[in-house]
């Protein structure tokens, strides 16, 4: 790996980083797409039953960001969901309140003092959501805005742009720029899995992002075609494990998008139980990205409760 | 010795009955099926399906997606489309005249009940622009607005049909919901299931979208206590429900309020054209509503 034009001027010492960013591109070894997608399929066909089942959807709806990310977005539909985030079903106490609220950062203050003192995590997204195609300063200012705006999250997008061009070095820096940016909030980066190609390059991407200081990995924004699937999550996930094994470093992994149904949240948690075992079952270390999921969790824990298929009448639009 | 002329003789290639849901053939997702026996030799049939409560839920499922596009479409297209599948019911009235003559009709019968259920289709599809203007009303009102009726479908609606006429029943009683903008979840005959399973492939061919009517054979006493309790039916026609049934489907229907419906076959008949098909069959799926509109503006 030569060092390229683009890479901004760093003044911390380089070596180090050298040294991370070999490390990462030398795990980054092929991935066995025929396997990968075999293996999350028989995964995905597990069934969940009765009590096994509210406990997968309660833990599911303790692991959401709650996300909106709309140009229409307005103060008073934040609100309704930061709500719907403290207490999803106010019906039933039982259903535990969401991870985090993921928002735009300029909601990100709104959000804060609407969630209070309830546990709920404030999610921003930012450096230029959901392209990344803006200049490196305004990323790292728009990060500390919203950590000074009271963001506990940051989730940022990679340049993807910058890595299918495999200047590696590039998105690496970026990805560590941003982590001094954030200080204390915790930093999910957004590989864009859709926008890769294919598993070799995910494995690479998630890599790349865990040794340049990621705290979560994440593969998409929502705003392309393809979102989260089974096999990618799989993929992201043995990357984990494997960074794991080798610095003992825990990371998260979020999947966001296209998670829309109880089943196929169950089946994350299948699959993210079968690779990286009960120690990831938390809400530290694992999140679903989702908006319309919500709704259809409850509509599946009522209709377990009541025993009566359930209306999208009786919920909130969101 | 094996015989030759056996094996070279030519097996009868025939139709596995499935569901209809949401414009496609699924066969049940509980892989379970009864038997169909002919009624004079007790010659098994077919396999039909026996269809669970989640074929019920993908069904209405289906149904609800597909609401907003069907009764959002023009009354003239709506009637188009019904007298397109009285086409195609036509283009296979053999196929359904055979199909409830093994069921125990005379041919003469079942001949019969196939031309009356392809001129029900006609006559609900005639009605599709016409019976708004009979329920729909202009209310005289003491004050400068204009007040007016008018009906709108009610949404989606579990047909239970009759054993039998089986399917001069179902249609009769499916028609008039679907003209009037409802989709439509029914659970056919559970003794003479193929004709009605049949009519699954008449709609799949005539133009009316994909969800806006189901189809769900297999044990009542199974499927029907699933449809009156569900949350997102609001409607039920309950003809082909037992009097026995009766009292605890009501019970469960009245969590969201559904409208239920019964046609009194048994005083009336299936046959009579002048009293067994009517605009007021339109009507028992239609809401109405009613506007103030201010006068001058």
């Amino acid at each position: 790996m030569t060092e390229t034009a683009i890479a901004p001027n760093l003044s911390r010492a380089v070596a180090p980083y050298r040294r991370a960013l070999a490390d990462a591109l030398e795990l980054a070894i092929p991935v066995d797409a025929v396997a990968a997608e075999e293996r999350a399929a028989s995964l995905a066909k597990r069934s969940l039953k009765k009590d096994s089942k509210v406990w997968g959807l309660k833990l599911a709806i303790s692991m959401m960001d709650l996300t909106t990310l709309e140009g229409k977005d307005t103060r008073g539909k934040v609100y309704a969901l930061c709500q719907k985030a403290v207490r999803p079903d106010p019906s039933d106490p039982e259903v535990p309140p969401v991870a985090a609220v993921c928002v735009y950062p300029t909601m990100v203050s709104f959000v804060k003092s609407a969630l209070g003192q309830s546990g709920v995590k404030v999610a921003a997204v930012a450096t230029g959501f959901p392209s990344g195609q803006t200049f490196p300063a305004i990323k790292i200012a728009e990060t500390r805005q919203a950590v000074a705006a009271g963001a506990d999250e940051i989730d940022m997008v990679i340049d993807r742009g910058a890595f299918l061009s495999g200047h590696y070095q590039h998105v690496f820096d970026e990805i560590a720029d941003i982590k001094e940016a954030c200080g204390p909030a915790h930093l999910k980066v957004i590989l864009e899995t859709g926008d890769l190609g294919n598993y070799d390059q995910i494995r690479r991407a998630s890599m790349i992002a865990m040794f340049a200081g990621a705290d979560f990995i994440k593969t998409s924004t929502g705003k392309v075609g393809v979102n989260a699937t089974l096999p990618i999550t799989l993929v992201m996930l043995e990357c984990i494990r494997d960074f794991y094994h080798l610095t003992g470093k825990k990371i998260g992994m979020k999947p966001a998008g296209g998670i829309s149904n109880s089943k196929l949240a169950l089946a994350y948690l299948v699959v993210l139980y079968e690779t990286m075992g009960p120690e990831w079952m938390t809400s530290d270390l694992f999140r679903l990205g989702a908006s319309s999921l919500l709704n259809d969790i409850l509509m599946q824990l009522r209709k377990e409760r009541t025993g009566a298929y359930q209306s999208g009448d009786y919920f909130t639009l969101d | 010795m094996v015989n030759y002329s056996l094996l070279m003789a030519r097996l009868n290639v025939r139709k596995t009955y499935k569901l209809y849901i949401n414009g496609e053939f699924p066969r049940t997702e509980s892989g379970r099926y009864y038997p169909i026996h002919t009624a004079t030799g007790g010659e098994l049939l077919a396999n039909a399906c026996r269809g669970s409560r989640k074929d019920l839920r993908n069904a209405v499922q289906a149904a609800r997606k597909a609401f907003p596009a069907w009764s959002g479409k023009t009354a003239y297209n709506r009637g188009q489309i019904l007298y397109r599948i009285a086409e195609v019911c036509e283009s296979r009235a053999a196929e359904l005249a055979r199909e409830i003559q093994l069921l125990g009709s005379s041919a003469s019968e079942a001949a019969k009940e196939v031309s009356r259920t392809i001129d029900r289709w006609v006559y609900y599809a005639g009605w599709s622009d016409k019976y708004p203007q009979l329920f729909g009303s202009v209310n005289p009102v003491a004050g400068p607005y204009y007040n007016f009726t008018v009906p709108e479908p009610t949404g989606v609606v579990g047909v239970v049909g009759p054993e039998t006429p089986a399917l001069l029943g179902l249609v009769s009683r499916i028609a008039p919901a679907l003209v009037g903008g409802n989709t439509v979840v029914a659970i056919t005959s559970e003794s003479r299931p193929l004709p009605s399973i049949t009519l699954g492939e008449v709609f799949a061919t005539s133009d009316i979208p994909a969800g806006v009517v189901n189809l769900i054979s297999g044990i009542k006493n199974e499927l029907v206590p699933w449809l009156a309790s569900h949350m997102d039916v609001n409607a039920i026609d309950t003809t082909g429900v037992d009097e026995s049934e009766l009292a605890a489907l009501e019970k469960a229907a009245a969590e969201n309020v559904k409208r239920l419906v019964r046609f009194d076959a048994a005083a009336i008949g299936w046959d009579d054209a002048r009293r067994s098909q009517s605009p007021y069959a339109i009507a028992e799926f239609q809401e109405m509503k009613t506007v103030w509109h201010p006068m001058g503006m």
